[in-house]
């Protein structure tokens, strides 16, 4: 690393999306941000109360200060309406962002992301635009504590299966600082409906330089962050921190993996994958996601599809078990993907 | 606005009953100090959500069901399920997530319950737990088991779809159930005056022409009271009841909120000042049933009782990794008989 590399500037992957948002408010003012405790203490700044909390991963915390309660909005717990409502908001000329707490409480408005954000378009002919953001947490810690335990049923899904599967709705998962900052930019000037999962245990994987002036990281797109030979590892979000753990295993065996970023999960960038398989002959694809009707399976599905030639062993996919998310540490830590899955697994395609 | 009003109850419940009130309001308060100290010594429990300041809604309300009786419980629930007799032990055993616990750790805080207990579960998705309350009314109402349910919910679910939904169909079915909001002020940092159109929760029961009431959450006799004409009414087939009990959070909204950000030191100690154990024991100094010694005791007893169940959660074995798999479809054939 050079001198000049070292003075980079590092955010944390609360503080890039902070900063993506905050950019885009200033630069449009028909883009708003509403969600519950997006901000906190809402309607209590002449008790000298603003900004108390900014919601799970402080991505929002600021905004109110310089824009405002009309463009920063607290909403009480009402799901269905306010995702709704910003449905209309976004129809009508506001590009709505909207935080949705964890994604686990996306049945609370699974109607209107569905039927309706995803689908209006297309039911008026093409005649209507809804540039909706809606930003949501996600995803297992994965470390194994001695006792206790995560966040359990209700709280640590990861879901996108379930987004990634509809028509109309463009699913992007950020993995990094730079990413996210990037990717939330490009979700809020897209004119379609578009869902950002962000994974609420990214912490120190995650940060890293990001550049102060707004930049695209544009959607559709996966990236190959780590360059090899001998197989193709793909995931999104914190799964892409686990391959690439996996990669440095692998290279410890003088096996070369290399490793792509997904990044959008819908549009799926099929190309950066086939062309990475026809390199490499081995693909395996890890989704933090249960197994059934997954991400991880639906790659699998279209390599073997339209790749099956180049491939010189099965597909494997790693993925959650198919279980609900066990509150107890010890049980959460064998929930969710390992590295030492995805050796087994590559190790199954080379011997 | 025309408001029914549920008839008072007459008299108090009697020195046993109010002996046990004040034993569980005791053991909650104990519960939750007791885990919110392992807490901040580092044991690692998962997201907890403390009860401490509303002991006399859970207990009032409880005190004045049968065991037989239903609950659904919300995120912060680890009150009500003291209040239907959950063994703390197994409680405190699943906040550790080992194979003893309540869950067999497969639960967590936002989990945690006991369906042998009649609590339909501690539910950290903000009215759904409403619902079920509901489903059990409508279930009891078929099976003409005379039991009632009650749906605890907190103010900032309120705001939830939901809950309009459920007090509609109750209404319309004369269903057997209690909505009893707990309202603590404060949806996570969000204030209720901001996020409630009108001052009440309990204004909305007159638009499904049922009784609402609005009760200090302090005062365990007086949730008890209301709690009493509500389940009368409810199990005489009149249909729900809306209970709104006035009530404070100590604490953060969970383990790592500084309620310093959103809420003035004057209003948390003047909430402080009407701590429901304190009230309790003063009501008692003055007019009985319990002496102060008896009281005592009721607290060295649950200090006890927090001891072993604390010594139980470390002790208890982790669960088996298979228990990953385990339970997640119901087997055909187990539940009928």
């Amino acid at each position: 690393m050079t001198s000049a590399d070292s003075t980079l500037r590092e955010l944390s992957f609360g503080q890039a999306i902070n900063e993506g948002l905050r950019q885009e408010m200033r630069r449009d003012p028909n883009v708003i941000v509403l969600g519950e405790d997006i901000a906190g203490a809402a309607g209590r700044a002449h008790l000298g109360f603003v900004d108390a909390w900014g919601g799970p991963m402080r991505a929002t915390r600021g905004l109110i200060q310089e824009f405002g309660a009309e463009r920063v909005i607290d909403t009480p717990i009402s799901e269905m309406g306010f995702v709704g409502a910003a449905v209309g908001a976004a129809m009508t000329g506001l590009r709505p962002v909207v935080e949705v707490m964890f994604v686990d409480l996306i049945g609370m408005c699974y109607d209107q992301i569905i039927n309706q954000a995803a689908k209006m378009h297309y039911m008026m002919g093409g005649k209507v635009e809804v540039p909706l953001v809606i930003r949501t947490a996600f995803g297992t810690r994965g470390d194994k504590r001695s006792y206790g335990g995560g966040a359990a049923a209700h709280h640590s899904q990861t879901l996108y299966s379930t987004l990634a599967h509809i028509p109309g709705l463009k699913v992007v998962v950020p993995s990094t600082a730079y990413n996210a900052k990037g990717l939330t930019i490009s979700a809020i000037r897209d004119n379609g409906p578009v869902v950002v999962l962000e994974h609420k245990f990214l912490g120190l994987q995650a940060k890293g330089h990001v550049p102060e002036e707004s930049y695209l990281v544009p959607i559709g797109k996966a990236e190959i962050v780590r360059r090899g030979t001998d197989v193709t590892l793909c995931g999104a979000g914190r799964m892409v921190h686990l391959c690439l753990e996996a990669a440095d295993a692998l290279a410890k065996e003088q096996i070369s993996a290399e490793v792509i970023d997904l990044l959008t999960l819908n549009p799926l960038d099929e190309e950066t994958i086939f062309q990475s398989v026809r390199q490499t002959h081995r693909l395996v694809v890890v989704d933090e996601d249960t197994p059934v009707c997954s991400v991880a399976r639906d790659i699998a599905a279209r390599v073997a599809e339209r790749a099956f030639d180049y491939l010189d062993a099965p597909i494997k996919t790693v993925t959650a078990a198919d279980t609900p998310v066990p509150f107890s540490a010890v049980l959460e830590a064998l929930y969710t993907p390992r590295a030492e899955q995805i050796l087994a697994a590559v190790h199954e395609q080379i011997e | 606005m025309v408001m029914e009003v549920l008839p008072r109850a007459s008299g108090l419940p009697s020195a046993e009953r109010q002996r046990w009130m004040y034993e569980r309001m005791s053991l909650i308060r104990q519960f939750e100090e007791r885990l919110k100290w392992l807490v901040e010594t580092g044991v690692p429990v998962g997201p907890v959500h403390y009860y401490i300041g509303q002991e006399a809604v859970a207990v009032g309300v409880c005190a004045a069901l049968d065991k037989g009786d239903w609950i659904a419980s919300t995120h912060r629930g680890h009150g009500h399920c003291i209040a239907k007799e959950v063994s703390v032990a197994s409680m405190m055993a699943e906040l550790f997530g080992k194979a003893t616990g309540s869950n067999r750790g497969k639960g967590g805080s936002m989990h945690i319950t006991d369906i042998t207990k009649g609590i339909l579960g501690v539910n950290p998705i903000n009215g759904a737990g409403v619902a079920h309350a509901v489903g059990a009314a409508l279930s009891a109402k078929v099976r003409k088991t005379k039991q009632v349910s009650v749906a605890f919910f907190g103010e900032g679910a309120a705001g939830v779809g939901t809950l309009h939904e459920c007090m509609n169909m109750a209404a319309i079915w004369k269903l057997p159930v209690i909505f009893v909001c707990e309202n603590n002020g404060y949806a996570q940092t969000t204030p209720f005056e901001y996020a409630n159109a009108a001052p009440n929760v309990a204004d909305r029961a007159s638009a499904y022409r049922m009784p609402g009431v609005i009760v200090d959450g302090q005062d365990v006799l007086a949730v008890w009271e209301a709690t009493v004409a509500a389940v009368a009414r409810a199990r005489s087939g009149e249909g729900p009841s809306l209970i709104e009990c006035k009530t404070y959070r100590y604490f953060g909204h969970h383990q790592g909120d500084d309620t310093k950000r959103y809420r003035l030191p004057e209003e948390e100690r003047a909430a402080r000042e009407r701590d429901c154990l304190t009230l309790f024991r003063e009501r008692c100094k003055m007019q009985g049933p319990l002496a102060t010694l008896e009281l005592d005791e009721i607290d060295a007893k649950n200090k006890a009782a927090m001891d072993e169940a604390v010594d139980f959660a470390r002790t208890s074995p982790l669960p088996e990794a298979v228990e990953l798999w385990t339970n997640v479809y119901v087997p055909n054939g187990r539940l009928s008989s």
